[in-house]
């Protein structure tokens, strides 16, 4: 059943890599240059880093039944407070001033982490709302702390989090397929998956049987956070400097996205981690093919929109009424789904 | 008999916070600042958010049946683009570009409330979808800005309208009252009004009475679509430009204008009249802010999200009470 789910998204990936075979003949080409492994997948994986820890996070909240619209602005605010605990430093290039700057961009993600899950589950607002505070809010603090500008800096540990390469590998990958690992630990092989689950099924029934479904949901926040602060601390590494104002632009969207193409119901209550990492690869190809083919980077959009709306179509169960009524084919739950199926690989 | 009463105070309680807000902030800005005290910077605060009223008067309509539209920000910018587009280099006279974008707009929100309430997806991700589309049309006419000269924009641009005391407004200033004053008619004095907070209400309860559930939700989008659009077209009179990065953000300044007004998220209670004072205490932070000098813009932001935060709590306090 598990395969089943993850099988179209998969698919779609794969088609989408394939289809980058026409415009660049060497796009499977890895190749080891100075100890670093460079090619087209290696950076579909470097550049997704990010993206893939902010969906991450954000499926552990959607499971839930909730939406993080924050994390955007998360990642500002860490890559600003890190860069410029940073840029103040006396020794920027020292391991210790780095690890204080990372610390202090975790600090920060675990306070407006716990700030978005009490407003969610003790004052009981719409997470779509409660988080809408933090994006307002939070690019202006980005740009307070940054004073308007772009803070530059120059440090080789710092670097190393999203720009760096450890054991021939972008260290970024190695560090959101970590977190993703531990993701999956704690979801699959502990019972913490199913508590999740079950209170994004029905969160008073989950009370009601003794989960402490408050608690669960401002975990889940904090959660979503710190992901997203590491996602900017990878960001800003990359780069070496801090943008309040462009960093993590838009990126609550696309992680939204990459949840919803790997098969997770925005309605809550089912999730699949898996799907995400893919669904946010997807989102990272579709990217870098349409730069690689040279349309316009900025029309990307146009096709995520298509994106968004056929993924929504094949979830919802009232679409694959109409399309197997249509059909007019006996069997409606079977033919529906593969009516779904094709409307998925049409669409994508 | 007095718990009718106050529980009907409770229900304007947001109302009259936002007001005394208005009314603390102008004060203090009038004492603070030399000439802040004038009847033109009221006026300027409805010039330069014209175009924000409008879209924030068609958020109302969509809030209130419990829906979100996160396109709104897109749509404008794809109105002045297309504007911009067809009377720049189509040379399309003003009379047909106009009607054509407001058309376009409604079309695309009638799209996209059918497609909401056909296939029941969530307001907030066809809404997100439509917002991808609009941006990227607008990236598909041209990605650089394109400047209006055209005579009819220009005059649009440049009337002044004289009131007395030697105060103007803007003819987009007037539009956007006009507009103001024929949603408050439409919502507290039609049918179709009654539907609207009916629906946000509780949409089991609508269906049940036999309301037109189908046609009100897809119409509140239409009509979120059309005030985008002549927002769009407010904001070419006021740019002179039709951009792809127009009114970024604006989705979120429409639907703060909307929550500050005192109007609830989960739909079924909300004034008209509280969405204009919610976008005047968005306009007069701005100013307060520009007359200040020594704050920095982004301020502003962080302003508006605080507020947001005062209000969504305060909100709750009372929607939970008023429930128990």
């Amino acid at each position: 059943m598990t395969k089943h789910r993850l099988f179209w998204p998969a698919a779609v990936l794969v088609v989408m890599l394939l289809a980058n075979l026409f415009f660049t003949p060497d796009f499977f080409a890895v190749r080891i240059k100075d100890g670093h492994l460079y090619g087209s997948l290696v950076d579909i994986l470097h550049f997704g880093a990010p993206l893939i820890l902010v969906a991450l996070g954000m499926t552990l909240v959607i499971a839930t039944g909730g939406i993080d619209l924050s994390v955007g602005s998360t990642v500002a605010i860490a890559g600003a407070l890190a860069c410029l605990h940073i840029s103040e430093a006396s020794d920027p290039g020292s391991v210790s001033t780095v690890l204080v700057a990372v610390a202090l961009a975790l600090a920060v993600a675990l306070v407006l982490g716990a700030v978005n899950g009490l407003l969610v589950s003790r004052i009981g607002v719409q997470p779509i709302v409660a988080t809408l505070i933090l994006m307002v809010a939070g690019r202006g603090v980005a740009q307070l702390i940054t004073d308007g500008q772009i803070i530059t800096i120059t440090s080789d540990p710092y670097r190393l989090i999203g720009g760096g390469y450890w054991l021939t590998v972008p260290f970024s990958v190695l560090l959101a397929g970590a977190m993703v690992g531990l993701a999956l630990l704690l979801t699959r092989s502990t019972a913490l998956g199913l508590l999740l689950e079950s209170v994004g099924g029905n969160p008073v029934a989950s009370r009601l049987v003794g989960i402490r479904a408050l608690r669960l949901l401002t975990l889940v926040y904090v959660v979503s956070a710190v992901c997203a602060a590491v996602a900017g601390l990878m960001i800003s590494s990359n780069v070496s400097a801090a943008d309040g104002n462009n960093a993590g632009l838009w990126i609550e969207l696309d992680a939204i996205l990459a949840v919803v193409i790997g098969g997770t119901s925005l309605n809550g209550g089912r999730f699949s981690i898996g799907g995400t990492v893919i669904g946010a690869l997807v989102i990272q190809t579709l990217s870098t093919t349409i730069y690689t083919i040279g349309i316009p980077p900025e029309t990307t959009l146009v096709f995520k929109a298509a994106v968004v709306i056929t993924v929504c179509l094949v979830q919802s169960p009232q679409f694959r009424a109409k399309v197997a009524h249509r059909r007019s084919v006996s069997r409606a739950g079977r033919s529906s789904e593969s009516a779904a199926a094709a409307d998925l690989k049409a669409g994508a | 008999m007095n718990t009718t009463l106050t529980d009907r105070l409770r229900g304007q309680l947001p109302l009259l916070v936002t007001s005394f807000l208005l009314l603390v902030m102008f004060a203090g800005g009038s004492v603070q600042y030399e000439g802040f005290f004038s009847g033109q910077v009221l006026l300027n605060l409805l010039i330069d958010n014209a175009f924000l009223l409008v879209v924030a008067i068609g958020m109302t309509f969509v809030i209130l049946t419990g829906g979100i539209d996160l396109s709104v920000g897109a749509v404008v910018a794809l109105s002045t683009m297309v504007s911009a587009w067809l009377v720049e280099q189509h040379h399309w006279p003003i009379a047909v570009v106009i009607p054509l974008v407001l058309v376009l707009g409604t079309g695309l929100g009638w799209v996209m409330g059918w497609v909401i309430h056909t296939f029941e997806i969530q307001p907030f991700i066809v809404t997100l979808a439509g917002m991808f589309l609009a941006r990227g049309l607008c990236y598909t006419i041209s990605v650089e800005s394109i400047s209006i000269t055209d005579s009819s924009y220009t005059t649009m641009a440049q009337t002044h309208i004289s009131l007395p005391g030697g105060t103007f407004l803007s003819p987009s200033a007037l539009i956007a009252v006009l507009v103001a004053v024929a949603a408050f008619v439409v919502l507290h004095f039609t049918r179709f009004g009654r539907n609207v907070y009916a629906l946000g209400g509780s949409e089991q309860s609508a269906l049940l009475m036999g309301l037109p559930v189908a046609r009100t939700r897809i119409a509140v989008y239409a009509v979120s679509g059309f005030c985008s659009a002549l927002g769009g077209v407010l904001l070419t009179f006021y740019m002179l430009s039709g951009y792809g990065l127009h009114a970024v953000g604006l989705e979120l300044d429409a639907i703060a204008a909307v929550v500050i007004g005192g109007t609830l998220l989960t739909g079924g209670s909300g004034y008209l009249v509280g969405t204009v004072l919610g976008v005047a205490v968005l306009g007069l932070i701005q100013t307060i802010i520009s007359f200040q000098g020594t704050l920095s813009s982004w301020w502003t932001r962080i302003v508006i999200g605080a507020l947001l935060f005062v209000f969504i709590v305060l909100q709750r306090l009372i929607t939970a009470r008023r429930r128990t």
